[in-house]
């Protein structure tokens, strides 16, 4: 078996203990309609309407999509274009809140009869890749041929530094996560379901070995506290042995992998009909007076949930969407909180100094931490030499963007940044060569 | 909420840098160094200290003329001070290891584009420049004033190398003075104890691997077994273990992989058996190096690690 690499990250779970508590209903939230990977919603509402909670603002554009609702009540104070965080400019929906959070009178818990009627559920209930990826989950349960799938991975290694929602998830919704477990047995008749959590997890662990242990088919596996243990193919290489390889899905090996907050969320629709509004998010970081769990409607602003934790101290000099490693920095705290936000972290100048690149010095710590055995150095190397050929050859498009090289480099290079304008690179040269392949066919 | 940072991630590191790894690099290099200094007396102290500071001196001087920024704190030029004094006989004459300095420095290093730019180790190339340059006082053994200065003084000029070179295998001193280094050689690279103590810290802080200096040294105890050439001695002789552990473990010069370090080391023990054994010159430690630093770009090319799942590209 190979050995992946990985780094000893610093944990700093510290909210660990810290049972989410609901925020303050904030006055004015802002659902982004391309909160997922796909086609962005397309807005249902128009300024002046009414809303309530769990209402549909937003539907579905296309297969691979994912419906947006209200996550308060109140009126729609305007409908705008706004980049999200994630850089996709996209509609979204400004509500002003009425502070009452009525549930929206519609909503019916779905009746479940068969494969078809779980995946509409899932559709319904607007459920994205929590994890922090976002892919619509109903996409990623349909499956042509189900008894082609041999296992559904449920995601609970949390290898993020820091961001312990998912911890909650598992110690607070346990009968959730079995309810779900159980749910996709019989819905997909998949019979493998198992839980991967990290080693630094004990009291998951426990709670969610209490009821794996008396059902047939469901089982907890304990991985290394190893960052990025949650990475999916890291995940599914790890409980499974098996490799996805380059160009295919985890579908085309046999494995589906869901986190375990968004099977939860799947669960909540199906027990009450209330889509996903509301999110548990981690809040801590050096700049956070008092940092812990809180449960967010989505597309409250980041600064109600700073507020909410005791605001932040005068030195703040960064606000993450995300965890240390692969979390997004934002230039401000009005960004509202996404369906896949899973912490906001926010930090002291002492803790968001850059520190100075120095020159690469050829080390090979970047190499052997990779996961994926990728030699990052070269990235940036051949970037600059502007060989995107090389890039081809050296694989960029494998690199899932977890940060361990940069966080290992001596020379505390950028290699991230260059991994993401490489890519970029690739693509158009990928393309260019397409354009003139066709073009070269077209004159036969 | 003006001036938040905006960067990319990761937004936390570890606590690895290049100038403590220069510094680990230092302190593993301390054993020898007092070795050299018990064995050919506070000469090697001066040596090594002048090497060091022309070494960091010249590199400030030409960061600063031309207009870069000075990286002495980097460490990394001392480093190859100290190496290319440990690579010196003791009785040098202090201007001709300047010379060295500045092949070492500016010819090798800063003319490619300074750190991490060269792609052959400074030291050892700056001590073929000197070896070619100044080849009488390159090679003279004696004039050490150390605590058994007088003992090997009086028995031989020679190197163990010369003399197996020679015929003289009945001069070869003790096994037991071959690992401590009372034995004819440059000043850092006689004791093999020393050195393989400062190896092993370094493998221990994870700055190297045990991939090349394993390989090289394995190499030349294989190879000149094979021949029936003193294995013992070619293992403890000549800067064997200095360049096995220092040189040919340098990042720049060298793999960055686990399969490309065991080639790299095999190719450069090979190389010194065959220079040692049939070539003109009785060690070839830094010239196999500086070969193999030279073929390091296509042993990455060759030894690039298959990429997780990934399709033969």
């Amino acid at each position: 078996m190979r050995k992946l690499g990985g780094v000893r990250a610093p944990h700093r779970k510290g909210t660990a203990d810290s049972a989410p508590r609901p925020i303050p209903i904030p006055p004015e939230i802002r659902l982004p309609m391309s909160m997922h990977i796909g086609a962005p919603a397309k807005p249902i509402v128009k300024a002046g309407d009414t809303v309530q909670v769990g209402q549909l603002i937003g539907e579905a554009a296309g297969f691979v999509s994912s419906p947006v609702h209200a996550s308060v009540s109140g009126k729609v104070k305007r409908v705008d274009e706004y980049d999200a965080v994630t850089g996709l400019g996209a509609a979204s929906v400004v509500i002003e809140s009425d502070g009452e959070q009525t549930p929206y009178d519609g909503l019916r818990a779905p009746e479940l009869s068969d494969m078809k009627s779980f995946l509409d559920a899932v559709r319904d209930s607007g459920v994205v890749g929590l994890g922090g990826a976002g892919f619509p989950t109903a996409v990623k349960l349909t499956v042509k041929d189900v008894s082609a799938v041999d296992y559904i991975l449920i995601n609970g290694a949390e290898c993020e530094p820091y961001i312990t929602s998912d911890t909650r998830t598992m110690l607070d919704e346990t009968e959730m996560l079995e309810e779900g477990a159980l749910l996709l047995q019989k819905y997909l008749g998949v019979k493998s379901i198992v839980f991967g959590v990290e080693s630094n997890k004990p009291g998951p662990i426990k709670k969610l070995t209490e009821f794996a242990s008396r059902r047939d088919g469901i089982e907890v596996r304990t991985l290394p506290a190893l960052y990025p243990q949650g990475g999916e193919k890291v995940l599914i290489y790890q409980i499974t042995g098996r490799r996805v390889p380059e160009g295919k899905l985890p579908l085309d090996i046999g494995v589906i992998v869901l986190n375990c907050t968004t099977l939860t969320a799947i669960v909540k629709y199906i027990r009450t009909g209330m889509p996903l509004v509301s999110k548990c998010v981690t809040v801590d970081g050096s700049a956070v007076i008092n940092p812990g769990n809180v449960v967010a409607p989505i597309g409250a602003p980041l600064a109600a949930l700073f507020d909410f934790c005791g605001g932040l101290k005068d030195d703040v000099k960064k606000v993450l969407m995300g965890g240390p490693m692969m979390g997004i920095a934002v230039p401000d705290t009005d960004m509202p909180v996404l369906k896949a936000t899973n912490a906001a972290l926010a930090f002291s100048e002492k803790d968001a100094l850059l520190p100075a690149e120095t020159p690469c010095i050829r080390c090979g710590r970047c190499v052997s931490h990779c996961p994926m055995g990728l030699a990052p150095l070269e990235f940036e190397r051949t970037y600059r030499l502007k060989k995107p050929e090389l890039l081809e050859k050296y694989k960029v498009n494998l690199c899932m963007e977890c940060g361990c090289c940069a966080y290992s480099c001596p020379a505390k290079r950028m290699l991230v940044q260059y991994v993401k304008l490489s890519k970029i690179m690739l693509r158009e040269y990928q393309a260019a060569q397409k354009a003139a392949a066709e073009k070269k066919e077209a004159a036969v | 909420m003006n001036g938040l940072t905006v960067s990319v991630s990761p937004h936390i590191r570890d606590g690895a840098t290049t100038r403590r790894i220069m510094l680990d690099v230092l302190i593993a290099l301390v054993p020898a160094a007092v070795a050299s200094v018990v064995i050919f007396g506070a000469r090697a102290a001066l040596v090594i200290a002048f090497c060091a500071a022309a070494c960091v001196l010249l590199e400030a001087a030409y960061e600063r003329a031309l207009g870069r920024g000075i990286t002495a704190g980097d460490l990394s030029a001392c480093v190859t001070g100290v190496l290319l004094a440990f690579n010196l006989p003791v009785s040098i004459p202090l201007w001709q290891a300047f010379v060295g300095c500045v092949a070492a420095i500016i010819l090798v290093k800063q003319l490619f584009g300074g750190l991490g730019k060269n792609f052959a180790n400074p030291a050892i190339t700056a001590r073929i420049v000197m070896f070619l340059a100044f080849s009488v006082t390159m090679t003279k053994w004696t004039g050490g004033g150390g605590l058994f200065g007088e003992t090997y003084d009086a028995v031989t000029g020679a190197t163990p190398l010369t003399m197996i070179a020679q015929g003289n295998t009945g001069a070869l001193p003790e096994i037991t003075d071959m690992l401590l280094g009372v034995r004819g050689g440059c000043l850092g690279e006689t004791s093999v104890l020393a050195l393989a103590l400062g190896g092993a810290y370094l493998v221990a802080r994870r700055v190297i691997t045990w991939h090349t200096p394993a390989a090289f040294i394995l190499t030349v105890l294989a190879f000149t077994a094979l021949l029936g050439r003193e294995p013992v001695y070619q293992m403890f002789s000549g800067g064997l273990f200095l360049g096995a552990i220092f040189m040919a473990t340098d990042y720049v010069t060298t793999p960055q992989t686990a399969a490309g370090r065991l080639i790299f080391g095999l190719g450069a023990g090979l190389i010194t058996v065959v220079i040692r054994v049939y070539g003109s010159y009785p060690e070839g430690v830094s010239y196999s190096i500086l070969l193999m630093n030279i073929l390091t770009p296509y042993i990455n090319r060759l030894t690039v690690k298959k990429a997780f799942g990934g399709a033969r590209a």
